[in-house]
């Protein structure tokens, strides 16, 4: 499949491993040296807290992260009843990432990973306990105060489940226009001709605007949780198993729209998603998630390529696989099994 | 050899306040001793309604009209409701999507594989126990004594899962109706569900039917599979010819909606194929 990979948009230097051995470059940030942003975390150094350093492959585009976590820890305290003591459930701990502009990092993981703690805290929902994130080069705080409507303005995000994040009595139209009402001082006109716009923008019709979510269908009822996403020009769009619960071919559409949109308007995607084959599909970088830490990552090629981690090698094994090879191999082997028993009655 | 399950011109319809909604159209399938069927379609392609009448578990409001309605000896069409009873169960059985949702929250896992066999098979008390704890060992669960006493909540959804899949095999079933088992369950997961419910009914010798939406799944499970599409059959085939060579326009789209068949950055949509043939009609 990687031979058709090829897509528009990328830098000749996108797939150039500059002669780097994978699981050499330890740096963070991973770039060639001196190509390196002005954020270089010199104080990086011993400040992961557990395990390992995770499988990095060389990856060369990090010129202008739009996007940084350094060592991202969360902490859920949890319980503490009457006779229990509370327990703290790290969800994240001491996670880096970063992601240039323009491109698509996928977070991949299973459930209790850690990837949706950390979606919250990329879209500044909730704080990180300790490390910091940086939006478009600054440090973010959040800790005891609001985000400013600027700076929510920058982040936005897509749930996974399209019933149940739009409001059942709230037309679409309202739904559309009321980030610009808590965000911006745009007229009412103005606040409606763009919710408008933004509907036909997603491949959905103005005269929508009046409609109620219930009368979408699934697939629909995403490209209204997109078009609300998009309505305050943010630069960072978290996608939060944006097609999980789509049907196959639905789902070719909202990727699709995700690919037009991102190339359109510039976007920088955080993908997170459990499905190998859509994350193959859409994403630059790959970082891989295990009980809330990474322990892979690197450029889409060279984690698929080369899978080097023990768990991303589980994940990619237990990925089903549609090619015409392996379901000949597997029809083959049933075949043969069988007649081996059907053999083994008869000789009975 | 007659197939475990035959059907032919099978029509659902359920009334609604605008008139009957026809959900399943004139289907026909069997399924053979030994045999993975995947019916595969996407959400209101009418594939598990077809399934619940064979089980005769829709809701009053669904009329159910075939030719042909076989289970083995038994015409599903016309049976009783207390012969209904004693087969649904026993000899066809059912799994859901969601394992967690399946188990009554208010019995332990013990009672409900216990209550299977007592209500089909009359066993009780340490003969009861004992199977319970075989069957769970055959579902690949730890410590099958102890989970005996937990409740639902108390397992995670895969573990729920396999403690559903014992519920279904306890009597030998002839046939196996799994309804998007693994929709609801993690990857690395899914794959050790699909394993277990192969090396089971390769075992036992059962007919399976996966009902599913994912054609990953139907690639690594399925001996034959039927393509459905708003109620009708669109395809039948067996799984590698399906692959290999698809027929009907609608399975092609699916195919190529898949990400792994993407050329470039742009998916196929089954709505490009459909205006396509619409194009090519009109």
């Amino acid at each position: 499949m990687s031979g058709r990979d090829e897509r528009p948009g990328e830098g000749p230097g996108t797939t150039d491993p500059r002669g780097v051995g994978p699981g050499v470059e330890r740096q963070l940030g991973v770039g060639p040296a001196g190509a390196e942003p002005a954020t270089v975390r010199a104080d990086e150094a011993g400040r992961r807290p557990t395990g390992g350093d995770p499988v990095r492959h060389p990856s060369p585009l990090l010129d202008d992260p739009v996007l940084e976590g350094r060592a991202i820890t969360r902490d859920y305290h949890v319980g503490g009843g009457l006779f229990r003591g509370a327990k703290v459930v790290q969800a994240v701990r001491g996670v880096d990432f970063a992601v240039p502009r323009g491109k698509t990092l996928a977070i991949v993981g299973e459930s209790g990973c850690g990837k949706s703690t950390l979606a919250r805290i990329i879209t500044l929902i909730d704080p990180p306990t300790s490390g910091t994130l940086l939006i478009e080069g600054k440090p973010v705080e959040i800790t005891g105060r609001r985000p400013s409507r600027e700076l929510r303005s920058r982040v936005q995000i897509v749930f996974q489940n399209p019933h149940g994040s739009l409001n059942p009595r709230q037309k679409v139209g309202h739904v559309l226009m009321e980030p610009l009402e808590l965000n911006t001082d745009l007229p009412a006109a103005e606040r409606r001709d763009r919710a408008r716009a933004m509907l036909e923008k997603v491949g959905l019709l103005p005269e929508h605007f009046d409609r109620y979510p219930h009368m979408f269908s699934g697939g629909q009822r995403q490209r209204i949780a997109i078009a609300r996403a998009l309505m305050v020009n943010p630069s960072i769009l978290v996608l939060d198993e944006p097609v999980s619960a789509l049907d196959l071919s639905v789902q070719a559409q909202v990727l699709n729209l995700l690919a037009d949109l991102q190339k359109e308007f510039g976007l920088t995607y955080v993908f997170i998603s459990h499905d190998l084959s859509v994350v193959r599909h859409i994403a630059d970088e790959v970082m891989v998630m295990l009980r809330g830490e990474v322990v892979e990552r690197g450029s889409r090629e060279a984690v698929f390529a080369d899978p080097r981690h023990d768990y991303t090698r589980t994940l990619f094994a237990a990925t089903p696989v549609t090619s015409l090879q392996s379901i000949r191999a597997r029809v083959e082997r049933k075949a043969s099994r069988r007649a081996a028993s059907e053999g083994r009655f008869h000789a009975s | 050899m007659a197939p475990v399950l035959e059907i032919r011109n099978l029509s659902v319809s359920f009334d609604t306040s605008t008139g009957p909604f026809h959900a399943v159209r004139g289907i026909d399938l069997s399924v053979d001793r030994g045999e993975v069927l995947a019916i595969v379609g996407e959400s209101g392609s009418g594939k598990s309604v077809a399934m619940l009448a064979v089980m005769g578990l829709l809701p009053d409001t669904a009329t159910v009209t075939a030719d042909v309605m076989r289970f083995g000896p038994h015409d599903l069409l016309t049976i009783g409701e207390d012969e209904r009873r004693a087969i649904i169960g026993r000899e066809v059985t059912m799994i859901f999507q969601e394992p967690m949702a399946s188990l009554n929250p208010c019995y332990t896992v013990g009672f409900q594989i216990e209550e299977v066999l007592r209500l089909h098979l009359g066993m009780t008390g340490r003969a009861a126990r004992s199977r319970a704890v075989e069957l769970l060992t055959a579902v690949g669960l730890p410590d099958p004594a102890d989970k005996l006493r937990s409740y639902p909540h108390q397992l995670s959804g895969g573990q729920c899962q396999r403690v559903m899949i014992a519920m279904a095999i306890a009597c030998n079933p002839t046939l196996l109706i799994a309804d998007e088992p693994t929709t609801a369950l993690d990857v690395t997961i899914q794959k050790q569900i699909l394993d277990l419910l192969l090396t089971l009914q390769e075992k036992h010798g059962m007919a399976l039917i996966l009902i599913t939406h994912d054609m990953g799944v139907v690639a690594e499970t399925a001996d034959r599979v039927v393509v459905q599409y708003q109620g009708r059959k669109m395809e039948e085939a067996p799984v590698l010819n399906l692959f290999e060579a698809p027929q009907s326009p609608y399975t092609k789209a699916l195919l190529s909606a898949l990400p792994e068949n993407a050329t470039g950055r742009r998916l196929s949509t089954v709505k490009d194929y459909m205006d396509q043939l619409a194009g090519g009609a009109a």
